[in-house]
């Protein structure tokens, strides 16, 4: 009780979820006690108004349906919680005991519960049983919806899984609720016009749950820890979605911070200490809704500790392990770093190619639907393989597998200085564990390869197909940038491949005059120029490997760098696509919507009110839907957004280190050739 | 030898003689020849087309009362340019090397310029009168060409192959003949070589300026981070627009000094060759005299014996011109090889001198553009 009655006071807006997990976990008691006070005064008002608001609002709704609820609701839902939510609370308590097991709306609904508690439990429940139950619920449920839409928007991918969820857990709280069915009711009816809408809701119920992203996650943990927690793993999912929504204006980050923050609260109040932690940052079992938001709250940790990255990996010592064509190569990634997040600071591992592919599908499977940009790794190259495999130590395939490994270094260091990207677990387990599994690997691999060869095949159609209207100035430059980007950098590309071919050949030329100048020298008779021509030779052979050097520089500084932006310039399209993907959801779902309301009008007008309810019903989903996937795109948007402006000031930053690093090549050889000179010079003035 | 016949003497300097200017007329070139008279500061200017050099060369080739004219390594005449066929730009490669490289024909007029240098300056050609026309009539030497006599280079090729291995009596000669067989290959595969080199920077120098002039593309000013990464392509395009230069630069020093030097070496082994061959051919001739005239009926052999004493002392001749001629010849090619290798290799080092420099300017404005 104390530990309540502490929290409640002080965050009151946001403070209402602290308060419900009290009254869930503590139960019974803690309401009789504390919230009576409270609540009774209030509650038998409040039981009296709802019905009658019941009454009468839910013809108003029916008519103009959903549209007035959701701009209401969606503004209110803060605000309304606090007061209202009191009065009626008791009311929907009841139902909720009752009827609806389902009325997963309830959680939200709990933040309010704590003043409401005593009340509602005792009185409230009589009256509101018969027919106020379904209003409860679905009033709750409505404010879920239409709140919860903004957060999931947000959260994007998770609604659904968590309506699954949702209902699970309505199960399980159905339980709590009759110990501690006062909190249940509280937010119910704060949404006043929410009531009409309840017989809607009560059919759509799915529909609600889906707006709630993270109590789902929670819940589920929850559950899985322990039963009792349950209501108030709700609340706290409750306590969320309010977060969400009041910073929804702001950035998904900071609605997400918000929720961190929620999440360990309510947490302590269960005691349960470990499972914030757990369930926001990184646990793999949380749902991708979890994920999501944890990455945008370690992304705000990495911008802010941006400048203390320190984190060093390199790839050497490839080694080939195996004999004929089961033959493939290892390498050894050792990283070397000072951030907390890894076990110690240096650690190796041995990794084979494959793995490095298998990174790269886990971390695009998770993180390129959400609008990052997740570096590609180089592509697989069968017929250099093949060489190595064969195990011919010729030029070429020494060549080949030191031009793998210095991609590979690339492809991690790229990997690891995306914020987001670092967090993820997948890329400390392969930078950190001593065995990776082996699923991973080239079968995995050859499968999913296909499945992307075919939804690269779709990809396309749709692309063709999809004729966005693009709103968004920004994102309309951008796209023209980056292909017209892309075109030139193959052309450079082309022009460095060419310059390369002709630096090998003049090495090669060089090599070959060298040793005609050394021929010139042996059947030279006057001894000192026969000796300067041998002198010269020699200086022919350096130059001949300066220029062989400075070929593979022009190389690997230029050609391996503007390879690997070809290929990033391909991700960052495809984030384009994926964007493009989310909005045309948005477009179907709202052309769906714009149908079913000419579907209603049509039976209004002729006069069915029995296939009516069940028209409204598919509106308020449809809604429910069109909002979410706004959402989506909204916040995909803003992702891209970032991750272009962050991928074009890597790639700036980038190409200044390879130019920096290319003039000191240049200047290196340069003097190198001004020493061979200078020793020549001599030699030549000594011919007699 | 040298002003022993005053009024033979050439009336120009050899060092003065440069040929300042070519003119291109459809397939003529046309050179401006300028030259120093010896005993006044008054300069002489002629024009000369292609079919005069030819005609001078062979003027010196069929100079009459010159003794051992046969024993002398004429100075190598470049071969015929033809502009015109731009399309056949590898055919004049291969048939003039190094000399249809550099602009305006610039090392083919080198070329032409120290072969009348080298004519000028021979103690004994300086004496012949087509030179000294060639060099100050004003009017065009004349046409008449087709006079290849003993020198017809088609009939030699026939013989050479089975006079070239015809054991000498003079072992001087045998070695000198060995040798300069090695020289002129090894030489002549030193300046292919070269010029593969050369044309390879020159291919080098033109894809740089490719990449730097798409470099350009890239720039973009819509916003922050297009402008950094705009100026960092500049940077990039200009420093790569350095080291092309450099590669012209260093092309152009190698053509202009070794590559001319070589090419050169190459010619006059060539001539020094073809020198030999004549003597290897006036051997076999006196040798089968002697046949002859050990078989020679009793009647005849008088005529014989005479006509024997006269080829052998036209040999001796020969053989005595010969050698003076390879021992000039040998201390000359050291000393013009040195100085074209001394001046490649001053070049080349100020190149990199030059470039050095420019690059570390670069480096350090890229490293403060990295800090900005």
């Amino acid at each position: 009780m104390a530990a309540s009655s502490e929290r409640s006071p002080p965050p009151f807006p946001d403070s209402e979820e602290p308060e419900l997990l009290e009254d869930s976990d503590e139960g019974a008691d803690a309401f009789t006690g504390t919230s009576i006070s409270e609540m009774d005064s209030p509650s038998p008002d409040s039981t009296r108004p709802t019905k009658d608001i019941f009454n009468d609002p839910i013809e108003e709704i029916f008519s103009d349906p959903l549209s007035t609820i959701n701009s209401e609701p969606q503004k209110k839902v803060d605000t309304k919680i606090h007061s209202p939510s009191s009065d009626e609370a008791v009311d929907l308590f009841s139902d909720a005991l009752d009827d609806d097991s389902e009325v997963m709306s309830s959680p939200e609904v709990q933040n309010p519960i704590p003043d409401l508690l005593d009340e509602p439990v005792e009185a409230p429940k009589s009256d509101v049983l018969g027919e106020p139950p379904v209003h409860k619920n679905a009033a709750g449920q409505q404010d879920v919806l239409e709140d919860p839409p903004k957060g999931s928007s947000k959260s994007s991918s998770v609604k659904k899984a968590a309506s699954a969820e949702l209902f699970d857990d309505d199960e399980d709280e159905e339980d709590l609720f009759n110990e501690t069915p006062k909190v249940v009711t509280k937010k119910p009816q704060p949404s006043g016009p929410p009531v009409d809408v309840f017989t809607e809701v009560k059919s759509d119920v799915k529909v609600k749950p889906q707006v709630k992203d993270d109590p789902t996650d929670l819940f589920t943990e929850e559950a899985l820890t322990a039963p009792a927690p349950k209501p108030s793993a709700s609340s706290s999912s409750s306590s969320r979605t309010n977060g969400v929504h009041s910073e929804e204006q702001d950035l998904f980050s900071e609605a997400t911070v918000e929720l961190s923050l929620d999440s360990p609260l309510n947490d302590r109040k269960k005691k349960d200490d470990v499972k914030p932690s757990v369930s926001a940052p990184a646990a793999p079992v949380a749902s991708s809704s979890s994920k999501a938001s944890s990455k945008t709250l370690e992304e705000l940790e990495e911008e802010e500790s941006e400048d203390k990255f320190d984190l060093n990996i390199s790839v050497t010592n490839p080694e080939k392990v195996g004999d004929g064509m089961n033959a493939y190569m290892a390498y050894k990634v050792s990283t070397q770093t000072s951030l907390t997040m890894f076990r110690s600071k240096t650690f190796t591992v041995r990794r084979r190619f494959s793995d490095f592919l298998g990174l790269y599908e886990k971390l695009s499977e998770k993180h390129s639907q959400n609008g990052y940009i997740v570096p590609p790794p180089p592509e697989k190259s069968i017929l250099g393989m093949t060489k190595v495999k064969v195990g011919k130590e010729d030029h070429s395939s020494a060549e080949f597998v030191e031009r793998r490994r210095a991609a590979l270094e690339r492809y991690l260091q790229r990997v690891v200085s995306h914020p987001s990207l670092l967090q993820d677990p997948d890329v400390r387990e392969f930078l950190e564990k001593e065995e990776l599994p082996r699923a991973v690997s080239t079968q995995t691999l050859s499968g999913a390869g296909f499945l992307k060869m075919l939804n690269k095949a779709t990809d396309a159609v749709s692309k063709m197909t999809i004729k966005m209207n693009e709103q968004d100035v920004w994102f309309d430059e951008k796209i023209q940038d980056v292909e017209n980007e892309e075109q030139h950098m193959r052309k450079l590309h082309v022009m460095v491949e060419s310059l390369v071919n002709h630096r090998k050949e003049l090495s090669g030329n060089t090599a070959v005059f060298a040793k005609s100048v050394a021929m010139l020298g042996s059947s030279e008779d006057n001894t000192a120029l026969s000796r300067a021509l041998s002198q010269l030779a020699e200086v022919e052979d350096r130059i001949e490997q300066l220029h062989q050097e400075q070929a593979s520089n022009d190389f690997f500084t230029f050609s391996e760098l503007l390879a690997d932006y070809i290929r990033l310039l391909g991700a960052v399209k495809g984030c384009f696509d994926q964007r493009m993907k989310v909005w045309q959801r948005w477009q179907d779902a709202e052309n769906m919507l714009q149908k079913k309301r000419e579907a209603e009008a049509k039976l209004l007008w002729a006069n069915k009110p029995d296939k009516l309810q069940q028209a409204k019903d598919e509106i308020a989903e449809w809604e429910a839907k069109v909002t979410q996937y706004e959402r989506e795109f909204e916040r995909i948007s803003a992702t891209v957004r970032k991750e272009v402006i962050r991928f074009d000031k890597e790639k700036a930053r980038d190409f200044k280190r390879q130019i920096v690093k290319y003039l000191e090549s240049l200047l290196n050889s340069q003097q190198q050739l001004i020493k061979y000179w200078e020793a020549f010079l001599p030699e030549a003035k000594a011919i007699a | 030898m040298e002003g022993s016949s005053a009024e033979a003497a050439l009336s120009v300097s050899a060092n003065s003689i440069r040929i300042t200017d070519v003119t291109q007329d459809g397939d003529v070139l046309t050179f401006a020849i300028a030259s120093q008279k010896l005993n006044s500061s008054a300069g002489v200017c002629v024009f000369r087309m292609y079919e005069d050099f030819d005609w001078l060369q062979q003027s010196l080739f069929s100079e009459e009362n010159l003794p051992g004219l046969q024993g002398i390594i004429f100075p190598p005449l470049p071969s015929k340019a033809l502009p015109s066929q731009s399309n056949t730009q590898t055919k004049a490669l291969k048939q003039l090397g190094f000399l249809a490289l550099g602009q305006d024909w610039q090392s083919y007029c080198k070329a032409l310029e120290f072969y009348l240098q080298q004519v000028a300056a021979h103690p004994t050609l300086c004496k012949c009168k087509a030179l000294d026309s060639f060099l100050i009539n004003s009017e065009s030497p004349g046409k008449q060409r087709g006079r290849k006599g003993i020198f017809n280079r088609l009939s030699q090729a026939v013989e050479e192959m089975r006079k070239e291995s015809h054991k000498d009596v003079d072992n001087f000669f045998q070695n000198e003949r060995n040798k300069n067989t090695n020289l002129a290959a090894s030489s002549k595969v030193a300046t292919e070589k070269l010029l593969d080199v050369v044309m390879t920077e020159q291919k080098l120098a033109v894809a740089c300026g490719h990449f730097a002039t798409s470099l350009h593309l890239c720039v973009n000013q819509d916003d922050a981070a297009a402008v950094a990464f705009s100026k960092v392509c500049l940077k990039l395009s200009d420093v790569i627009e350095a080291v092309k230069r450099n590669y012209e630069k260093v092309a152009s020093n190698n053509l202009s000094t070794l590559g001319l030097g070589l090419d050169l070496e190459s010619r006059y082994q060539e001539s020094e060759k073809e020198m030999l061959f004549r003597r290897t051919c006036k051997l076999i001739e006196l040798e089968t005299v002697k046949k002859g005239t050990e078989k020679a009926k009793a009647n005849k052999r008088e005529v014989m014996e005479a006509f024997q004493k006269a080829v052998e002392k036209e040999f001796n001749l020969i053989s005595s011109v010969a050698k003076q001629e390879i021992e000039r010849f040998h201390s000359s090619r050291v000393k013009v090889l040195k100085t074209f290798l001394i001046g490649w290799c001053e070049l080349q080092l100020n190149t990199a001198k030059e470039f050095a420099e420019l690059y570390s300017q670069h480096l350090e404005a890229c490293r403060n553009m990295y800090s900005e």
